[in-house]
């Protein structure tokens, strides 16, 4: 079957590969040329590497079009080859990865445009120019491991990419490894999210082994097929395979238990967060679920399991983003909220409704990070501009006091803001168009994805179908409070007063993404639904059945009017009557306690760190302490090796060593004798004679050897 | 003259010409001397090319060997006996592949005795040749014990403020665990009439409990120099007191003495003890994985870091052999060559270092990748070589060895339990740990101390002693064919001989 594939299939394919080489040639460029070159080549390289891989895949959309959808899969080189194990550099080119490449590709290039203009201000604003080509590197090789991960034809070549972009993501949110919370902040939110994914890793590797020994192979195309009938033999097993695959989900996807990286992962960069963690990293773990269908539909009880992780995470995500004022912390947990939805939806075997998502949220949630962060860049520049006047008009002791005072200002704290709307009206309008879509308000892109997810799980799954609609109540209202928090009322902080558009690098960028914010729902538009069909080539290939709702009228309007509900609850507290500086969240005083516990993100951190992190710790230290060095380095050395070796030297020396019969033992004897008196001191000519009588002998051996 | 003249002979014995040369030279001379030590190490790496290039890979047998009476005395059978075969042919080329990176790191860093310390790190290259060369137990316990006597003197006289507990613990430890094995050579020598491993093994008829007291007796000489948890004591010592060279080659290549001579003997002579031993062995191995990981993680000298990390990774090793399958085996070997080329790297890495600040203390640094970015870059890929990134060398051997151990933990397998590899598996996580740790403490964060603010970057040969490790970190995580391909049909024979030999035994 799959060598017929590949021989039919058209040349196009063949230029696959070039999706993971042009970023590849991207970062090396950069890497040659790092410091010899202008900020504008060196952007403009990365960012043609990235389109060029847009445009592969573009390509290879018309070549499967061409194709009547049927996958296909291009070998490369081989791998790893022992015994059973086959394992190749292919890539698998079929509907479903074809649109993570789009996807990937197509908001991952217009983010790399954005950065252009964003680290400009980032290396100035941080003070460390020399930093910028090596953000695009590790732009680049993101996009290159990321295709890995969403072109590989077996699960470990999926793995490489995962892996791979979890190590992009280690870089990049500790890009400004010297900053953050007493200059190693940074550092350690990267360690943290990498630590917490190789937590995750290990299920996929353990869901790797079992998949490979009940299998015989790890490549898609062999796997798939023979899942109905493994399942049916070993149940346990394939069960097992989706429970451990689904650990690896948790982590790369940020789900109950392991989301707690990605909000700390809000230290990188923002084009890094829009990026990394909201578009198209973390997202992963729901092309795995979706790319798995063939082995999930088989076992009822794990796909029950991943819909209710992702179910609990939408909700428990969502009460947190409520009560956070850091603008970048609420659009975090909002990401690890939506990547409930998509899970949820891909665990009830919604696949299609999952990837339609995973796709809308692509668009707008980038398109808020963005947004989010030319707020925090024009509050910046609002900061430079009260300095800068403070400068001109303020007696020189008085600024000194005044920059003590701007380096605790904090311009991502919504309680700082307010009013932006005037200052930056382009932000604002796409930051609006933003967080309607992700309200699920129609005829945004978000009306449409989230809808179809709550209509299959309104029939597939009743209790996640609640979580996911209280979740989608807190989510219009956590959306609603940070736009008036952020854009109504009236500026909270002089920076705010004097905030300043972004520049056009990246305001065309926002606005083509508020397009696509606006108009994505067209891509599975009910009645229509292009990507159903597009996407049924892969699952029917696999024989995994995809069942379509119809549009269901009462869904719609009941979570339409739960969305405007929540906005004008929202409108309640924060716009009626806006905050105004130093006043307390009007949430606290209705939700008392319960405020605090989202507020301090239900204690999930500090209990992970009391039951685990220093737990570990303590039996690090206790064994390389107490048991490795005092115990058996020192003690067991000293009173048994040690004491052992000048006992036995004693009856050696005393009972059977008469005049030299056993020169071995007597060496050893003498030697061990005086290291055992006094190791410091000891007298080395013993073991050293011993040691030259065996070198001379051995080298009067060979001679004789060589010359006789 | 052809004798000498053989392929295998001169590999082994060409760095003698170079100490012969050396010997000649004034003390003084130091740039000559090390000249003509790198100029011979690198002759021998071209005369292990073209052993190489004579290999014939899909042959399992030995090869190019050479079979000569040596001593024939009282009955004792004792040969000259070299070849090389798919177990040992990456060894000896990762052997004369460190040797010239080894001696060039030295350049600066030596500058005390250098002709004593060249013609020692020259034996020490013959003596390792013939561990992986010999086939004869009588020459393979001569080149056993003379590795010692260089390494001996390389950290007793170059070594760091403790060096003379650090050689004599090395040598004492080494030696206690060899002549349990010289008993067992003995034995085998008198009693089967020969010392020729391939007629030891095509004999076979030992009884299945001697095989288990001479499995054991083989396996203390190895396990302490793998060193296997709980052996392991002797191994920091050594390597925080040796030289940088001498723990390059330390880690690099006498560590894999002993997990090679399990590969060698102890599973082909023994091959129903290996069987029996194999659930022992592994829980040993996957022990060691974690303590070596959380110990390692608690140091606060980087060098130690990088020494308990040693325990971590030969775990692994020595899990994938006594996974007794294909993978696992394969798995091993790859990883023996992995771990000498990734922890050589790290112990480059870190002599550099100690050079310019003469600490290895990890809190005296902090923010090293802001002031040396190419010292930082580079030891970040080493870094993510260590903990078993995909797209690297060390996760290739990592999943091979972790997934024929899984194999192997099916019901009837030689574990029989999947337990051995689940939590091996663990140490993936923990490896993640120690080495981000590690490069946290070294590279990231602020640079705290005024003295680290001028750091020099490295200069050319410090990048010249890391690039070549770089190449082969890349390609084997790439493109490991060729190295499997060398080992396959060998390990092969082994996995048929070792399931065999075990199933016979089964009444």
């Amino acid at each position: 079957m799959l060598l017929s594939e590949v021989s039919s299939s058209p040349a196009l394919f063949h230029l696959i590969p070039w999706i993971v080489f042009f970023p590849v040639i991207g970062l090396t460029l950069n890497i040659i040329f790092n410091g010899r070159l202008s900020e504008k080549v060196v952007g403009t390289i990365a960012s043609t590497a990235s389109g060029l891989s847009f445009v592969i895949a573009v390509l290879m959309a018309v070549g499967l079009a061409q194709n009547h959808g049927e996958p296909v899969v291009v070998p490369f080189l081989e791998w790893i080859h022992i015994g059973d194990l086959q394992l190749d550099w292919a890539f698998q080119v079929d509907t479903l990865s074809v649109v993570m490449m789009l996807v990937v590709s197509g908001v991952g290039t217009l983010i790399h445009i954005y950065a252009i203009g964003y680290m400009h201000e980032d290396v100035q604003h941080q003070g460390n120019p020399r930093m910028y080509p090596r953000f695009f590197v590790f732009f680049n090789l993101f996009i290159a491991m990321m295709m890995i991960l969403v072109t590989g034809a077996s699960y470990t070549m999926l793995f490489v990419g995962w892996e791979g972009v979890g190590l992009c993501s280690y870089l990049l949110i500790g890009f400004w490894f010297d900053k953050g919370e007493d200059g190693i902040g940074n550092a350690l939110a990267g360690k943290k999210a990498f630590i917490v994914n190789r937590i995750g890793d290990f299920g996929f590797l353990i869901a790797m082994f079992l998949t490979f020994w009940a299998f015989g192979s790890l490549s898609f195309m062999d796997v798939f097929p023979k899942a109905p009938e493994v399942a049916q033999a070993m149940p346990g097993v394939v069960l097992a395979i989706t429970l451990f695959m689904l650990l690896g989900v948790t982590g790369k996807s940020a789900q109950i238990p392991l989301y707690v990286w990605l909000p700390d992962a809000m230290a990188g960069p923002t084009p890094v967060s829009a990026l990394i963690h909201a578009a198209t990293m973390v997202t992963a773990g729901v092309y795995l679920v979706a790319r798995s269908a063939p082995i999930f539909v088989n076992v009822p009880q794990g796909q029950n399991a991943v819909a209710l992780v992702g179910g609990l995470t939408a909700l428990v995500a969502a009460t947190i983003a409520v009560a956070q004022y850091d603008i970048k912390k609420v659009l975090a947990y909002s990401t690890v909220s939506q990547l409930g939805f998509m899970v949820a939806a891909v665990g009830m075997g919604a696949f299609v409704a999952g990837m339609f998502h995973l796709i809308t949220h692509a668009f707008f949630k980038a398109l808020l990070f963005l947004s989010a962060g030319s707020v925090i860049q024009g509050m910046e520049r609002g900061e430079h501009h009260v300095a800068h006047h403070a400068h001109e008009e303020i007696h020189a002791r008085k600024k000194k006091r005044k920059k003590k005072e701007e380096h605790a200002f904090d311009p991502q704290d919504m309680r700082n803001m307010g009013g932006l709307r005037r200052q930056m009206p382009v932000t604002f309008w796409v930051y609006l168009t933003g967080a309607v879509a992700l309200a699920g308000v129609p005829p945004l892109a978000g009306f449409f994805s989230k809808d179809e997810i709550l209509l299959e799980a309104s029939h597939l799954n009743k209790p996640v179908y609640i979580l996911l609609v209280l979740a989608a109540i807190l989510t219009a209202f956590y959306m609603g409070r940070q736009i008036l928090m952020v854009f109504y009322g009236e500026p909270r902080t002089a920076p705010a007063k004097h905030a300043e558009e972004s520049p056009s690098v990246m305001t065309v960028p926002l606005m083509i993404l508020a397009f696509l914010a606006f108009f994505g729902g067209l891509l599975n538009f009910p009645g229509i639904q292009t990507l159903e069909h597009w996407l049924e080539h892969t699952f029917a290939f696999f024989e995994v059945e995809l069942e379509s709702l119809p549009f269901s009228p009462a869904v719609a309007t009941l979570s339409t009017v739960l969305a405007l509900a929540s906005i004008t609850a929202a409108w309640f507290l924060y716009g009626r009557e806006p905050l105004k500086k130093g006043e307390p969240d009007p949430l606290r005083r209705i939700l008392g306690p319960v405020f605090t516990g989202m507020e301090n993100k239900w204690w999930v951190d500090e209990v992970y760190w009391f039951l685990i992190v220093d737990r570990y710790v303590d039996l690090a230290w206790f064994l390389a302490d107490y048991v490795d060095w005092r115990f058996w380095h020192d003690w067991f050395h000293e009173k048994v090796v040690l004491a052992g070796y000048n006992a036995l030297s004693r009856i050696l020396a005393v009972r059977i060593d008469l005049g030299g019969i056993d020169r071995i033992a007597n060496g050893l004897a003498d030697g061990t004798q005086a290291l055992a008196a006094r190791m410091r001191r000891l007298q080395t000519g013993y073991v050293r004679n011993y040691a030259l009588s065996v070198f001379f002998g051995v080298v009067v051996i060979i001679g004789y050897l060589m010359f006789r | 003259m052809d004798f000498l003249m053989h392929p295998l002979n001169l590999v082994t014995f060409f760095p003698v010409l170079g100490v012969l040369v050396i010997l000649f030279l004034k003390q003084e001379q130091k740039n000559a001397i090390r000249w003509v030590a790198l100029v011979t190490s690198l002759i021998t790496f071209g005369i292990s090319l073209a052993v190489l290039a004579q290999f014939n890979a899909s042959n399992p047998d030995l090869q190019l060997t050479i079979n000569e009476p040596w001593i024939q005395v009282a009955g004792w059978n004792i040969h000259y006996y070299l070849g090389v075969d798919g177990l040992s042919i990456l060894l000896v080329l990762l052997t004369t592949f460190l040797t010239p990176i080894s001696i060039l790191s030295t350049w600066t860093a030596i500058d005390e005795r250098v002709k004593d310390f060249m013609i020692f790190f020259l034996l020490l290259e013959v003596g390792m040749m013939g561990v992986f060369l010999a086939q004869d137990l009588f020459l393979f316990y001569v080149f056993w014990e003379f590795t010692l006597v260089p390494m001996y003197f390389l950290i007793g006289i170059w070594g760091g403020p403790n060096r003379m507990y650090a050689a004599i613990k090395f040598f004492l430890y080494t030696m206690a665990g060899s002549i349990l094995m010289l008993l067992a050579i003995l034995w085998l020598g008198i009693h089967q009439g020969t010392f020729s491993v391939p007629e030891l093994i095509a004999k076979g008829g030992i009884p299945a409990d001697v095989q288990l007291w001479l499995f054991i007796a083989f396996a203390m000489a190895f396990a302490i120099k793998v060193p296997m948890w709980p052996l392991h004591s002797w191994l920091p010592d050594a390597h925080v007191q040796a030289p940088t060279a001498g723990s390059v080659i330390l880690a690099g290549v006498l560590l894999k003495m002993g997990t090679y001579g399990f590969l060698r003997f102890n599973l082909p002579l023994f091959p129903q003890a290996a069987v029996k031993a194999a659930p022992t062995m592994a829980l040993l191995a996957v022990i060691g994985i974690l303590y070596g990981a959380a110990v390692s993680y608690a140091q606060t000298d980087v060098k130690k870091l990088v020494a308990y990390s040693s325990i971590s990774h030969l775990g692994f090793v020595m899990l994938g052999l006594f996974a007794l399958n294909p993978q696992g085996i394969q798995g091993a070997i790859l990883q023996m060559v992995n771990h000498g080329l990734s922890t050589g790297a790290l112990f480059l890495l870190v002599g550099m270092v100690y050079e310019r600040r003469h600490t290895r203390d990890m809190d005296k640094f902090g923010g090293l990748w802001k002031v040396t970015p190419i010292y930082g870059a580079l030891t970040l890929i080493v870094t993510l070589s260590s903990m078993g990134l995909p797209g690297l060398n060390g996760f290739v051997g990592e999943f091979t060895i972790l997934l024929g151990a899984w194999g192997a933990g099916d019901a009837g397998g030689p574990l029989g339990s999947h337990y051995y590899a689940g939590f091996a598996a663990l140490g993936v996580i923990l490896a993640a740990v120690y080495m981000l740790f590690m490069f946290q403490k070294l590279f990231l964060g602020p640079v705290t101390h005024e003295e680290n603010k001028k750091l020099s970057d490295l200069n050319w040969r410090e990048i010249a002693t890391i690039v070549p490790l770089l190449l082969f970190i890349f390609w084997i995580g790439l493109y490991p064919k060729p190295f499997f391909g060398l080992m396959a049909p060998a390990v092969e024979k082994m996995v048929t001989l070792v399931h065999g030999a075990a199933l016979a035994a089964l009444p």
